[in-house]
């Protein structure tokens, strides 16, 4: 409305150089800042004011929320924090290669390839329909059972094998998905030079289809770094399994607590560079 | 005189729809044939087809007198004898343009970049870009981006070079450039096939010109006949429509 516009630019000391629409804009923004700011603290009051209102509150808190138990553990949670870092970094390599060769072959063509083909479906629909921890258990617990000599039924292999084996299905869908995101007239320009179909896949439409789906890939490997926990439940002494032994000791949940904040400070910088990358792609497609 | 280029009875249909419905063409060594008609009317199909992106129906497409459109052929040899650049250039976009140029050769004849480099850096000096060679596609105009695809297609030294509607992507004035290119090619032997909405170029500088309608090429003849005195109703309606 004209009429605002010229109050707004005849109340505040317009900054010099700022069209009337930017001080239009200015004030608005302030507005709405000013709004977020107001609900959120009264949110917050509400929650502060309310939870302790419940009958359990005092249990919870000593059992939860127990500061002194928190720092007495907390070093201990992270030091095994250091074994989940270690198993994703031998993991997340594994499973980025993996995931490519069950892509490519689920996109073999030639009828010679076929069996590969099947392989590729059959491999996507088991491992990506089974929940990790099962197959966690069936590999983690399974392959040992055949009275493998040492090292070779350590914990650790076969829940990497159980790990990398479920998150390379993952992985091969989102690579598929970049692949098939490459425009035909890419493959027909490759073609018409007289390239074979290896070399169009592997110098024209990967090095396009992997770039473009580095962003889905990163949102898995953060899943990754969660999962990884999950092979306590087959003997490593990582952070959950830690978190327990310290619950078991001192009858108290704060632990739990202890470690879900060490998860917080790695996932939530990453999942925020994720979302970073994905806003930049886009508005590089826009 | 065998044609370099010689099309018999050609038809192809996707799905139950048919593009092509039987094309007899010559294409004699050194010549530049343009093949005009309205959007849909099969051109496109044409030069797909004798690249081998797309498999005939019907018919025989031979190459210096030997069919290459046997669909039990291996492709890639052939296509590599028959360049062919596109209306959308789709060059690579993750290779810079010297790398575009390169990756064929690179890939089939297996030579070193720095083997290919004097060749490489002479065709792009000869196409008015030898400052460009080290730039991404976006950072190049579409006049500059088509004569790099011009250029990555003649890397593989073709007998034949197919244009799709090369200057239909581009601002009016990156047209002239594009052109330019193509005459120099003319003027050099270059045997050519060449769907057009250019009829000026068409006019000045084909050989022949053959106009196609549904998948058919209704009348061809040297441009002076086919642009002043078309003998068909339905090439003089489209001239009409377009001149």
């Amino acid at each position: 409305m004209p009429g605002t516009d010229g109050e707004a630019a005849g109340a505040m000391p317009a900054a010099p150089g700022m069209s009337r629409r930017q001080i239009r804009e200015r004030r608005l923004r302030r507005r709405s800042n000013l709004i977020a700011a107001s609900s959120t603290a009264v949110a917050l009051a509400a929650v502060v004011t309310l939870v302790p209102l419940a009958p359990g509150w005092e249990r919870v808190k000593k059992s939860f929320f127990n500061a002194e138990i928190f720092a007495e553990t907390f070093p201990g949670l992270l030091k095994a924090f250091l074994l989940d870092v270690a198993i994703f970094a031998w993991c997340a390599p594994m499973i980025a290669v993996l995931g490519l060769v069950i892509a490519l072959a689920r996109d073999a063509r030639s009828p010679a390839l076929y069996p590969l083909r099947l392989f590729g479906m059959l491999y996507n629909d088991i491992f990506r329909g089974v929940p990790v921890i099962l197959v966690i258990y069936l590999i983690g617990f399974g392959v040992p059972g055949l009275g493998l000599p040492r090292p070779w039924n350590s914990p650790y292999i076969w829940g990497t094998v159980a790990v990398v084996l479920t998150y390379s299905a993952y992985v091969a869908e989102v690579y598929r998905t970049g692949i098939e995101s490459i425009h035909e007239s890419q493959r027909a320009a490759a073609q018409s030079l007289g390239l074979s179909h290896w070399h169009v896949m592997r110098d024209v439409i990967l090095p396009q289809a992997i770039r473009r789906v580095i962003p889905a890939n990163m949102n898995l490997l953060i899943a990754l770094q969660k999962d990884v926990a999950l092979l306590s439940f087959i003997g490593p002494v990582e952070i959950l399994r830690q978190a327990g032994v310290y619950k078991s000791l001192l009858a108290n949940f704060t632990p739990y607590l202890g470690a879900a904040v060490i998860f917080l400070c790695v996932t939530v910088p990453a999942t925020r560079y994720v979302d970073h990358l994905i806003a930049k792609a886009n508005r590089a497609r826009s | 005189m065998t044609a370099k280029l010689e099309l018999t009875q050609v038809w192809k249909s996707f799905g139950s729809n048919p593009v092509l419905r039987g094309i007899d063409l010559a294409v004699n060594e050194g010549e530049l044939v343009c093949l005009i008609g309205a959007s849909g009317s099969g051109k496109s199909t044409l030069l797909r087809c004798m690249n081998l992106l797309e498999p005939v129906d019907e018919g025989r497409i031979l190459l210096d007198g030997v069919e290459i459109s046997d669909p039990e052929q291996d492709p890639q040899p052939i296509r590599q004898r028959i360049g062919m650049v596109f209306q959308s250039f789709n060059l690579f976009p993750h290779m810079t343009a010297a790398e575009n140029v390169m990756l064929a050769p690179r890939r089939i004849h297996r030579l070193s970049r720095a083997a290919l480099r004097p060749e490489v850096e002479a065709l792009f000096e000869r196409f008015g870009l030898a400052d460009r060679m080290g730039h991404y596609p976006d950072q190049l105009s579409g006049g500059q981006q088509q004569r790099v695809a011009i250029i990555r297609a003649l890397a593989m030294k073709p007998e034949v070079m197919l244009f799709d509607e090369v200057t239909s992507a581009l601002d009016p004035e990156l047209v002239g450039e594009v052109l330019d290119a193509l005459r120099r090619l003319r003027a050099e032997g270059m045997t050519m096939v060449l769907a057009t909405h250019e009829m000026g170029f068409a006019r000045e500088a084909a050989d022949k010109v053959c106009f196609l309608d549904q998948g058919r090429i209704v009348e061809e003849g040297p441009p002076s006949a086919i642009f002043t005195a078309p003998r068909e109703a339905r090439t003089r309606e489209f001239l009409r429509r377009v001149l």
